[in-house]
């Protein structure tokens, strides 16, 4: 009791030191100040009048969703005399292996900054900006040269790295048992089997209704799309972060899903907010990085050729260059396992004075990363409520999908995840894709670093991400991706090579994603 | 002289086979030709099923004889809707019709067309129109012609100065030299022949100027149409089936007000946009109306989404109203039309045209599963194979959307007094799920 009561005040000392810099702060003490004037705030009472008076005017329910915010954020509670690498990271091994991995990605991008005699940065010229300026809402109609660009890396890439991940401690011995786990993940971390994901996921089970499923044209509404539409209603007048958060679990309703989404988030729009994406803007017009060009080869290659988000080519060009200038993006690498990369001034290299983060955000883009923009361009057409929500997804959700990482969100544990049950309660179909060498997690690696997106309808994606959001944990990316498995089990068994199987599983976008998880998860004798 | 499906005894319903022509090769051919029991001939052999193209309707229809059980895919006169200087004219009168019979408000129900002129005839009617909106943008369509040719916007009467240069305005000064000559007949249709022996003096193309719709709606930045599927099986009484799929064809450049010459930015047909320079096949630059509909759920709330589509349902239905009276409605005939609607910043719709053969070429495989679905239904419903009850309010992705009256989504007849909450029987934009009911009745 008493080891939880001392992690208990040392996450509430953390959060507070957190939330006295913030925008939030500053405005309760304006308001407690401006509250002074009232009849009912009494000098004698001074305290609790003033927190009475918070409760009426919903200044409480910000501050409440501010600390639930952080809350989701903040990393398990950890020893107080741990050092912040353990934050990040706490295995040794891990934390060796992503640094590694990002020496490698700079050093392809060091070299292929000098075979190109590009900059990494470099200040436009006054005419460029102009130019620039001018065509801010259509950059998709510009057509660089990029023909010399390659991405940094591929998610193949990124998947041959995590299969020669190896504990040094952990020895499994050459002989084969039950216990043999015979995927491509060789690492000792612990995911959880069905009935821990039944108990986790308990809202999506039968006797739930769910958005994806009791929504359809055969289901009168009256048995359940009503009235999750009318709580949907009032969980938006009471403004309730965590509420909303409860609520999506059940999927969200299309016509108030921008609006949730941005309330479990945490994101309001300020004139602050918006005058800080101007600024970034202003830091696209007057400089040029190496990685904007990345960027465009990037939306041009995914995004651009998708049937569906090719409209939106503009508005993932207005949101990642802002991206990456983003400087206040750096402070999630508290708690990401991954760094930012660091480049020094001409001359000086190896002198902290000069270090820079390069790119300013700390973020090398990969081939795909516009599409983790691309389904939120259907839900929200302000650039600068666009660019706060995919920030804010990014530093809660993605960047676990693309570093080491122990987490049970990281790429690492959904890999390990989705083998875990696959071979578990497909133990016959896993054998046979193995034995013909189509490895399963070679197919579904792409769909769980992209969360899904490209590869499902956007409607389904949509509900997939409620769900993400809902239970703030990747874990139903794995399990997404063996109840697909499982669905085409039957083609499945009967190819004979890893192309035979790539093409079973090429098309997703007829699949409906909660009939398939609940089936997965609830339906399917174990 | 040719006669069709003769010799067969009438009582004789169900048929071994079913042979069918067509000149088309397309998608349409790859349906006809999967269809059990569906058989082609070519040349001269007899058919009891022509999906024709509408210039040998003009040239063979009157000297065909077509028995009970035959069926071919066009109106004989179906360019009283499918011509956009007809259309405007029938649209027109209707509209004055409504107000003499129901007032203004039901007259009003009428206004989703742009102001349109016919040219040269009317060219001094707008010219008045012209002047008194002016800084406004017009555009000019050749009634008659597809895809986008000949089309371009204008803002001041010296863009049109050479157009008037050209065989049309040759025309015009000949006209403006003469009385008006009337080509309408009293009974309201056009006459094609009186107008074809005008042709012969001076070869000369009619255009429509139309007013430019300057606020689309616009996605991404671009400008985008509708393609609405709509399937009519007779004029008298008005039978009226409405597709569920159909796509947004998107510009494939953003939209601005300022570049009125590039074409590629204001026109919207697949035709245009595969010329433009930035296009990429593998782009395509379509969406389905189910994404289209979510898309407008999820930015302004779905009691505008229905507000907006039962606006064009409305447009479909008075539309094919306004020449129920003019057109040849003859039991052979069924015609699928291609309708192209355009959405504008308050979420009006408006109507741009009416095609009596959208394209069935698939530009991609999406483009493929839907143009298949939507012939095999249109098939089902024409029902060569006499399979129907005659009571069906849905066949496949068809929902019957007029029936010699409103159709109600509801079971039961359709509430007489006219308030209360009827919902037509339409559904567009939302998805079929086909395999499960293909066929739904009603009492």
């Amino acid at each position: 009791m008493l080891q939880e009561e001392s992690d208990l005040s040392l996450i509430i000392a953390q959060i507070v030191q957190k939330l006295k810099g913030s925008n939030l702060y500053a405005q309760l003490e304006r308001q407690a100040w401006a509250s002074l004037q009232r009849p009912e705030i009494k000098l004698e009472s001074l305290k609790e009048d003033i927190k009475e008076f918070f409760k009426i005017s919903g200044w409480e329910k910000k501050l409440q969703n501010a600390v639930y915010s952080e809350l989701s954020v903040f990393p398990l509670p950890s020893h107080p005399a741990a050092p912040p690498e353990h934050l990040k990271e706490p295995l040794v091994y891990m934390r060796k292996a992503q640094g590694s991995w990002e020496k490698r990605i700079l050093k392809s991008l060091n070299s292929m900054c000098t075979e190109l005699s590009i900059p990494l940065a470099r200040k436009r010229p006054v005419g460029e900006q102009k130019e620039l300026l001018n065509k801010w809402n259509e950059m998709g109609t510009d057509e660089p040269d990029l023909s010399l660009f390659r991405p940094v890396y591929a998610p193949k890439d990124f998947l041959e790295v995590l299969i020669n991940l190896r504990n040094p401690n952990y020895e499994n011995g050459d002989s084969l048992s039950f216990r043999t786990h015979l995927g491509l993940i060789q690492v000792p971390l612990k995911v959880k089997d069905i009935p821990e994901l039944k108990e986790f996921f308990v809202e999506l089970g039968l006797t739930s209704g769910q958005l994806g499923i009791d929504d359809s044209t055969q289901v009168p509404p009256e048995l359940f799309e009503n009235e999750h539409v009318r709580i949907g209603q009032k969980v938006l007048t009471e403004q309730d972060s965590a509420a909303a958060q409860q609520y999506v679990r059940q999927g969200s309703p299309t016509a108030l899903r921008a609006e949730l989404w941005a309330l479990i988030l945490n994101i309001s729009s300020h004139p602050e907010d918006i005058l800080y994406y101007e600024q970034l803007k202003t830091n696209v017009i007057q400089h040029d990085l190496l990685v904007d060009s990345l960027i465009y080869k990037d939306v041009k290659l995914t995004a651009s050729n998708d049937d569906y988000y090719f409209v939106f080519e503009d508005y993932l060009y207005q949101v990642l260059l802002c991206f990456s200038r983003d400087t206040s993006v750096l402070s999630h690498f508290a708690y990401n396992s991954a760094s930012p990369p660091k480049s020094y001034i001409r001359g000086k290299l190896g002198l902290e004075e000069y270090a820079v983060f390069y790119p300013p955000n700390g973020v090398i883009p990969f081939h795909g990363f516009s599409m983790y923009v691309a389904p939120l361009c259907f839900l929200y057409h302000e650039p600068s409520k666009l660019y706060q929500i995919f920030r804010e997804m990014y530093v809660r959700f993605f960047f676990r999908l693309h570093s080491i990482s122990s987490h049970p969100s990281g790429i690492v544990s959904l890999c390990l995840l989705f083998e875990t049950l696959l071979q578990t309660y497909l133990p016959q179909l896993f054998y046979h894709l193995r034995e013909i060498g189509a490895q399963p997690l070679r197919i579904s690696f792409k769909w769980m670093v992209r969360a899904f997106s490209g590869y499902l309808a956007t409607d389904q994606l949509l509900l997939l991400w409620d769900r993400i959001l809902g239970y703030n944990s990747l874990e139903i990316l794995a399990v997404l991706a063996a109840a697909v498995f499982a669905f085409r089990a039957v083609n499945l068994m009967e190819v004979t090579s890893l192309a035979a199987a790539e093409a079973v599983l090429a098309d997703l976008s007829t699949l409906k994603v909660m009939p398939l998880l609940q089936i997965f998860l609830f339906a399917t004798v174990t | 002289q040719s006669t069709q499906g003769r010799g067969v005894p009438p009582y004789c319903q169900q048929r071994a086979s079913i042979r069918f022509k067509t000149t088309l090769m397309n998608t349409l051919m790859d349906v006809l030709r999967h269809r059990p029991g569906w058989v082609e001939v070519k040349d001269e052999g007899e058919w009891d099923f022509y999906w024709c193209d509408v210039s040998w309707l003009r040239e063979n229809f009157d000297h065909t004889y077509m028995g009970e059980h035959v069926r071919i895919s066009h109106f004989r006169n179906h360019y009283e809707l499918t011509r956009k200087n007809y259309m405007v004219k029938n649209l027109k009168r209707f509209r004055k019709q409504m107000e003499r019979e129901a007032g203004k408000l039901e007259a009003a129900k009428c206004d989703f067309f742009p102001k349109t002129f016919e040219m040269p005839c009317e060219y001094h009617l707008f010219v008045e129109e012209f002047r008194k909106n002016p800084g406004i943008t017009w555009i000019m369509k050749p009634v008659a012609r597809s895809q986008g040719k000949g089309i371009f916007l204008f803002r001041r009467l010296k863009d049109i100065m050479d157009w008037k240069k050209g065989t049309a305005g040759k025309k015009l000064t000949s006209l403006e030299a003469q009385p008006a000559r009337n080509t309408v007949n009293p009974s309201g249709s056009h006459d094609t022949r009186s107008s074809d022996d005008q042709k012969d003096e001076i070869p000369v193309e009619n255009y429509v100027a139309q007013r430019y719709i300057e606020n689309p709606y616009l996605i991404g930045g671009r400008k985008f149409d509708l393609r609405v599927y709509v399937l009519v099986m007779s004029y008298i009484p008005l039978r009226a089936w409405l597709y569920r799929d159909g796509f947004a064809r998107f510009s494939n450049t953003r939209f601005t007000l300022n570049s009125i010459d590039d074409q590629y930015v204001h026109l919207t047909n697949v035709a245009v946009q595969k010329t433009s320079p930035d296009y990429h096949p593998k782009k395509g630059c379509k969406w389905m109306l189910q994404r289209f509909r979510q898309y407008l759920a999820s930015k302004h709330g779905p009691e505008a989404v229905e507000t907006l589509f039962s606006d064009m349902d409305n447009i479909f239905i008075r539309s094919l109203q306004s020449v129920q009276k003019v057109i040849i409605s003859d039991k052979h005939c069924f015609e699928l039309y291609g309708y192209d609607i355009l959405i504008d910043q308050d979420l009006k719709p408006w109507l741009l045209e009416v095609n009596a053969s959208p394209s069935l070429t698939a530009s991609s495989q999406e483009d493929y599963e839907l143009k298949t679905c939507l012939l095999e239904d249109t098939l089902h419903v024409v029902d060569m194979e006499a399979r129907l009850t005659g009571r069906e309010k849905r066949v496949g992705g068809f929902d019957l959307m007029w029936n010699d009256g409103p159709v109600s989504r509801e079971e039961g007849g359709p509430d007489p007094s006219g308030m209360g909450n009827f919902v037509t029987n339409t559904h567009l934009g939302i998805s079929s799920n086909k395999k499960k009911k293909p066929c739904q009745l009603h009492r």
